[in-house]
């Protein structure tokens, strides 16, 4: 066990020595821990390496639209220094730029809407390509072979979707639970596969991003509230057994309950993938800090181990994400006897 | 771009994304899966059903035969414990009947036999009484011969008479 973990530390360093260490060989401190913070935010295009001087980037689609000046396509590298790969002002398109900190402006101050192919945007699509090919060719197999016993990728699905329909969906919803396991199950396999491509190397930050997250929680929100049924109604604005005067305390939580369930989610997803990266990245960046054989000898063994924890919170934040919406959808649906 | 502010492009094709994603693996991907799920989870039941069902009919079977096999025993047994008593039975009503009808014969011998000893026991003192007669008229004959023996046996009558 402890040699096949060694072996994986010499493996994983040797791939980060390829990666990173020529971009941040030089510089100042600042720009030593500065690729952390870059990696977890969106960017308007996708840089995976810099060896020496050459930057190996993917640029991607600027999509802006005003209501004056239409729809507008660009790429990134039409904003960028074509040498150093800097945003900045000078290299503005039209009445846009993207500044140094890559915050797309308009010129002249008039709105604008960003509907950019960002690198989380492009890695949104990625997941959703190897999920949908994963699940649909799971799926083929039943079409062919009916109820015969799983092979292939739908022996791998299979246990996972059975998991979440009866311990996941069946334990927390009820007899209604049915309709909400497709939900659940996309839920459960786009964050579970977002969380674990994130984790590749060079590959965006898409299920530690507040945007994500955020709309993950909204549907979940949406789909709680619509299913809501007259008990949970009720337990908002009438909560039963309460006294008249104290509704006026107990409403005003309760509504406010609506919202910060999703709220929780959104922001539970949002910082455990994010914290994960962030100190994946620290362990890295220690090497480049403390430019030491010993420290880096170090920090692989702690970031291997750290990668390895992270697979189990990739899982755990889809299980956990999955599982509150379904008790919410619970909370939503359920038919109480006594009251 | 920032960390903790959404930005709106990234909602919009997450939303998008997701709802496509969501949309396609409903129809085509999570139905066909969990109906194939459910019509293997029912087959399977059904099937254990239908075994534990041919089990317990095969016991019934079992028990059945059981019990016809039982009931032919005991039929059996009946038929041989009926036939062993006529047979007993018929051998003690010959005994019996052979035994009667020995003692009746041996009674009527006894009758015959009774009967033969008396006629031969009459015969007998018939034939002494005879005898007796024959000897006494001999006697008497030889005795009264002479007048002196009459004259003294009725001298001897008259001597009788007078002393009573």
């Amino acid at each position: 066990m402890f040699r096949k973990f060694l072996c994986l530390s010499v493996l994983f360093s040797a791939l980060l020595l390829t990666f990173s260490t020529p971009t941040f060989a030089s510089g100042d401190e600042e720009d030593k821990t500065s690729f952390i913070m870059h990696h977890i935010k969106d960017s308007y295009e996708w840089h995976f390496t810099t060896l020496g001087h050459t930057h190996v980037t993917l640029p991607l689609p600027v999509i802006l639209y005003s209501s004056d000046r239409g729809l507008e396509f660009f790429m990134s590298s039409d904003f960028q220094d074509h040498e150093t790969h800097r945003f900045g002002e000078a290299h503005g398109q039209g009445v846009y730029y993207i500044d140094a900190h890559e915050h797309l402006h308009r010129a002249d101050g008039g709105s604008f809407v960003d509907l950019s192919i960002t690198k989380n945007v492009a890695m949104l699509f990625l997941v959703v390509i190897v999920m949908g090919f994963l699940v649909i060719s799971a799926s083929s197999h039943y079409k062919k072979n009916g109820v015969k016993a799983p092979k292939g990728v739908a022996s791998f699905l299979e246990p996972i979707v059975i998991f979440v329909r009866d311990e996941i969906a069946y334990k927390s919803i009820g007899p209604k639970y049915k309709k909400f396991v497709p939900y659940l199950l996309t839920l459960f396999f786009f964050i579970w596969i977002g969380n674990l491509m994130g984790l590749l190397p060079g590959a965006a930050n898409l299920t530690g991003n507040i945007a994500v997250t955020a709309t993950l929680a909204v549907l979940t929100f949406i789909i709680v509230n619509v299913n809501g049924n007259k008990e949970y109604w009720k337990h908002v604005f009438m909560t039963p057994g309460v006294p008249v005067p104290l509704l006026l305390v107990i409403v005003p939580v309760e509504i406010i309950g609506l919202f910060t369930k999703p709220f929780a989610l959104m922001v539970r997803l949002f910082v455990a993938i994010t914290a994960g990266h962030i100190v994946i990245l620290a362990f890295i960046a220690l090497v480049f800090i403390f430019e030491s054989y010993a420290i880096g000898v170090v920090s692989t063994l702690m970031v291997t181990f750290l990668n390895v924890i992270e697979l189990l919170v990739a899982t755990i934040q889809a299980y956990v994400f999955t599982l509150f919406t379904a008790m919410y959808i619970g909370g939503a649906v359920a038919e109480h006897e006594h009251h | 771009m920032d960390l903790i502010i959404p930005s709106s492009g990234l909602i919009f094709w997450q939303l998008i994304g997701f709802l496509a994603l969501l949309f396609i693996l409903v129809k085509f991907a999570w139905k066909p899966i969990l109906s194939a799920l459910e019509e293997r989870e029912t087959s399977i039941e059904n099937a254990l059903k239908a075994a534990e069902q041919a089990k317990a009919e095969m016991a019934n079977l079992k028990a059945e035969n059981e019990k016809l096999l039982q009931e032919a025993r005991i039929e059996r047994d009946n038929i041989l414990k009926t036939a062993n008593d006529a047979a007993a039975k018929m051998i003690e009503d010959a005994k019996q009947a052979a035994a009667t009808e020995g003692a009746k014969m041996i009674e009527s011998a006894k009758g015959v036999i009774e009967n033969e000893k008396k006629a031969a026991l009459t015969e007998v003192k018939n034939q002494v009484a005879q005898l007796t007669l024959e000897v006494t008229e001999k006697l008497l004959r030889k005795n009264l011969a002479t007048d002196a023996a009459q004259k003294a046996l009725v001298d001897d009558m008259v001597k009788d008479i007078n002393l009573n």
